[in-house]
């Protein structure tokens, strides 16, 4: 079918199946939007920032496990979504992020919003295209699609000079892909797998060590399939909550950084680690002579550069965690689950002594007390987004996790003001659930103009502030390593959150005490308007435990109560 | 980075003939602080894809990162590290045609090569060898005052 290069954009957008596009128009991606005007295959939502159209279409992509679309337009458009490619690159998010650009005769020329795009993105994207012609668009545009969910996902931008938009040529969207040079590997080798198992069933001190990957091969299923098999003890990064579930008895927490006392000295004294879809992050293992010390590791992983980075690997498996799975636990049958039974006891022993914890107020919202009353009030049903600093971990740390998927945040490149836009994403794909932005006082600020947008479309998640009146992380730091000068942390001058909330079309809570909390979450989960609830907490609340960086996992700064229950 | 344990390795990376493939290679080296030494590229005869050759060095994990990396750029077809190569390096260098020419041309012919040019002022000679031969005769050649030398960078074939 003839057609424009516009319309192709649509018609392959449609063909893979997207319902909702976030973007913001501009000279060099005009003739897309007009084509947009007139389709009514998917919606287009304006956002009001094209960081945050990136960060949506990305929120999107985590709630669902599909691609999520942006588009933006040359120069200032695009730059703008550069953070939110970055963001997505590191935390390995399907995304195809459409740019516009210059016509071709004026590439090179420093025109007007001339970019080098491709350039830019090259080490924040999984791949990148600048479309040449007219022929090799539609081809481009499939193996974007297919790029961006295949093998190790990642975020593909596809930059489109203005004058190939107009153009028009033949329509064919390819309905398969084959580039010679891309073969992701998704079957495990037979023999590695097999001896992994060996080493699983010799083990005695064994400890299931889940990362992202497992949320995005859709693995959990069977992550909990091999535990409860197994009945091997279980430890989640930051970006693996959900998968095992919160009531899961085997699921000692969250390790690294803030990771509890339970699942850091499990790894410091496992003699197996099976690492599955986890790249041991800096923020995971702490000092990295003193991490899994005393273990063999077996490390399945879809990317073949994360296998041996870091750590020295025993048992390498190449391939995508499902399927490696589905071979590995019919392996294990018969497997003698008493075997591992002193080292669940040590493990128990070991958070009795250390649970996770705080010590509540009844003057003040503690803000993990705020986490856990959430969870209590909405637990599964909701899904929650996050930003970047204390509030994010009291979230990991604290929320009741049930699912994969439920639990939104910006875990690799750590961007503030990644939740309210990702939220925004997340609710769009599912409209029925309530969407929770657990966000902070100085994050919030870095996308709030995503109220407009969500009073516009009447997309009604919630922004749960919890406001310390500090960049709280860095004000962390500053308390233990910077002898308390608090330099450029102090967030006292604050903006008025209700008046600002509705100054833009939403609902503002002003929460203090417990009670207040009660009825404000009450209150905004029955509206359908979206709202700024700034919740005031203690200031000084510190996130622990905690590993400072570059020290060993084992070496915990503990909360005060908890030590001084220290018999030692 | 003087690392003991830092080796010297020379790499090919077959890659498809498109515009942007060579900026994707030099920017993951220097976006993830690996070396590239020399670096040479050229299309394979009959081919759609592209030979490069790069000689790097690092720790033998680095050079693993290094492989998986560059294998994992869409572009790339296949990583060869080499370990049994024929490796050999071009130079050209120019000499004031004052100098002794019967000597250069000696010198030339004891590491594979010749004059190849005669101007009015100048001779240019050339030479292919391996690349630690190449260095020897850059500096045995510096007797003759050459005034301009341009090395090639290696080009290897596994054996
Ligand atoms: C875009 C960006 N800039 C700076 C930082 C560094 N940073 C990490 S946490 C943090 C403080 C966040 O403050 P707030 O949102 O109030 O959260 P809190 O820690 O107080 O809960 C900062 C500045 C970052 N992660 N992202
Ligand atoms: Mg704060």
């Amino acid at each position: 079918m003839q057609m424009s290069g516009a319309q192709m954009v649509c018609e392959a957008i449609i063909a893979e199946g997207v319902k909702t596009v976030f973007g913001y128009p501009g000279g060099a991606i005009m003739h897309v939007y007009d084509e947009i005007y007139k389709q009514n295959g998917f919606k287009h939502i304006l956002n009001r920032h094209e960081q945050a159209s990136v960060h949506a279409a990305d929120g999107y992509a985590r709630a669902t496990g599909e691609v999520g679309v942006a588009m933006v337009t040359s120069g200032p458009g695009f730059t703008n979504a550069v953070t939110g490619l970055a963001t997505a690159y590191m935390d390995s998010i399907p995304l195809v992020v459409i740019s516009g650009q210059v016509p071709m005769s004026l590439i090179g020329t420093d025109g007007f919003q001339e970019i080098d795009a491709v350039g830019i993105s090259r080490p924040c994207t999984k791949h990148n295209f600048l479309v040449r012609s007219l022929e090799e668009l539609p081809r481009i545009l499939k193996e974007a699609f297919y790029l961006a969910r295949s093998g190790r996902p990642g975020p593909i931008l596809v930059d489109i000079p203005k004058d190939i938009t107009v153009d028009i040529g033949e329509f064919v969207y390819p309905d398969s892909v084959n580039i010679a040079t891309y073969k992701p590997t998704y079957k495990g080798n037979q023999k590695q797998i097999e001896k992994a198992v060996e080493a699983i069933k010799t083990a005695k001190k064994p400890l299931l060590y889940i990362g992202g990957g497992v949320v995005l091969s859709n693995a959990s299923e069977e992550v909990r399939a091999l535990a409860e098999k197994t009945q091997i003890p279980v430890v989640e990064t930051l970006m693996a909550r959900g998968v095992m579930g919160a009531k899961n008895p085997l699921l000692l927490g969250m390790l690294g950084m803030h990771g509890n006392y339970a699942s850091n000295m499990a790894m410091s004294e496992t003699d197996l680690v099976i690492s599955l879809g986890a790249r041991f992050d800096d923020r995971v293992t702490g000092k990295l002579s003193e991490f899994a010390k005393y273990a063999d590791i077996i490390h399945v992983d879809i990317d073949a550069a994360n296998i041996g980075k870091l750590v020295d690997v025993d048992y390498p498996i190449v391939g995508d965690v499902t399927e490696v799975l589905e071979v590995m636990i019919p392996l294990l049958d018969g497997v003698n689950t008493d075997r591992y039974q002193a080292w669940r006891e040590i493990l128990k022993r070991y958070d009795a002594l250390h649970p996770q914890s705080y010590v509540d107020s009844d003057e003040v919202i503690k803000p993990q007390w705020a986490i856990e009353r959430i969870g209590e009030l909405v637990g599964e049903n909701a899904i929650i987004t996050s930003d970047v600093g204390q509030h994010q971990m009291w979230a990991a740390q604290h929320y009741p996790f049930d699912r994969p998927r439920q639990w939104i945040n910006s875990g690799g490149l750590g961007t503030m003001g990644f939740g309210f836009p990702a939220a925004l994403g997340a609710k769009m794909a599912f409209p029925e659930k309530t969407v929770i932005n657990i966000t902070g006082d100085g994050s919030i600020l870095m996308n709030m103009q995503e109220l407009v947008t969500a009073a516009e479309y009447k997309i009604p998640v919630i922004n749960l502030i919890l406001n310390n009146q500090f960049l709280g992380m860095v004000r962390q730091w500053q308390t233990f390593f910077y002898e308390k000068r608090y330099s450029e942390t102090d967030l006292t001058f604050q903006p008025n959150w209700k008046a600002l909330a509705e100054a833009c079309g939403g609902i503002g809570y002003d929460v203090t005490t417990k009670k207040e909390f009660d009825e404000a979450i009450k209150d905004a989960i029955a509206q359908d308007r979206v709202c700024f609830m700034n919740v005031m907490v203690n200031r000084f609340e510190d996130v622990l435990p905690m590993v400072p960086s570059g020290g060993a996992l084992f070496n915990m700064m503990l909360p005060p109560k908890i030590e001084n229950k220290e018999t030692k | 980075m003087a690392n003991p344990l830092n080796e010297r390795r020379v790499i090919s990376v077959i890659v498809l003939n498109e515009s942007s493939v060579l900026a994707r290679v030099t920017s993951l080296f220097a976006g993830r602080g690996y070396n590239i030494e020399s670096l040479t590229v050229a299309p394979i005869p009959n081919s759609s894809m592209s030979h490069i050759t790069i000689a790097t060095n690092g720790s033998p994990k680095v050079m693993e990162q290094i492989t998986k990396q560059l294998h994992k750029l869409i572009p790339v077809y296949k990583v060869i590290e080499h370990e049994e190569m024929v490796e050999k390096e071009m130079v050209l260098v120019k000499f004031p045609i004052a100098e002794n020419l019967s000597d250069i041309a000696a010198l030339c012919g004891a590491y594979n090569g010749g004059i190849v040019n005669v101007g009015k002022e100048m001779v240019i000679a050339q030479v292919a060898d391996e690349p630690l031969r190449v260095q020897h005769f850059i500096e045995a050649a510096q007797r003759y005052n050459p005034c301009e030398i341009v090395r090639g960078g290696v080009v290897a074939i596994e054996r």
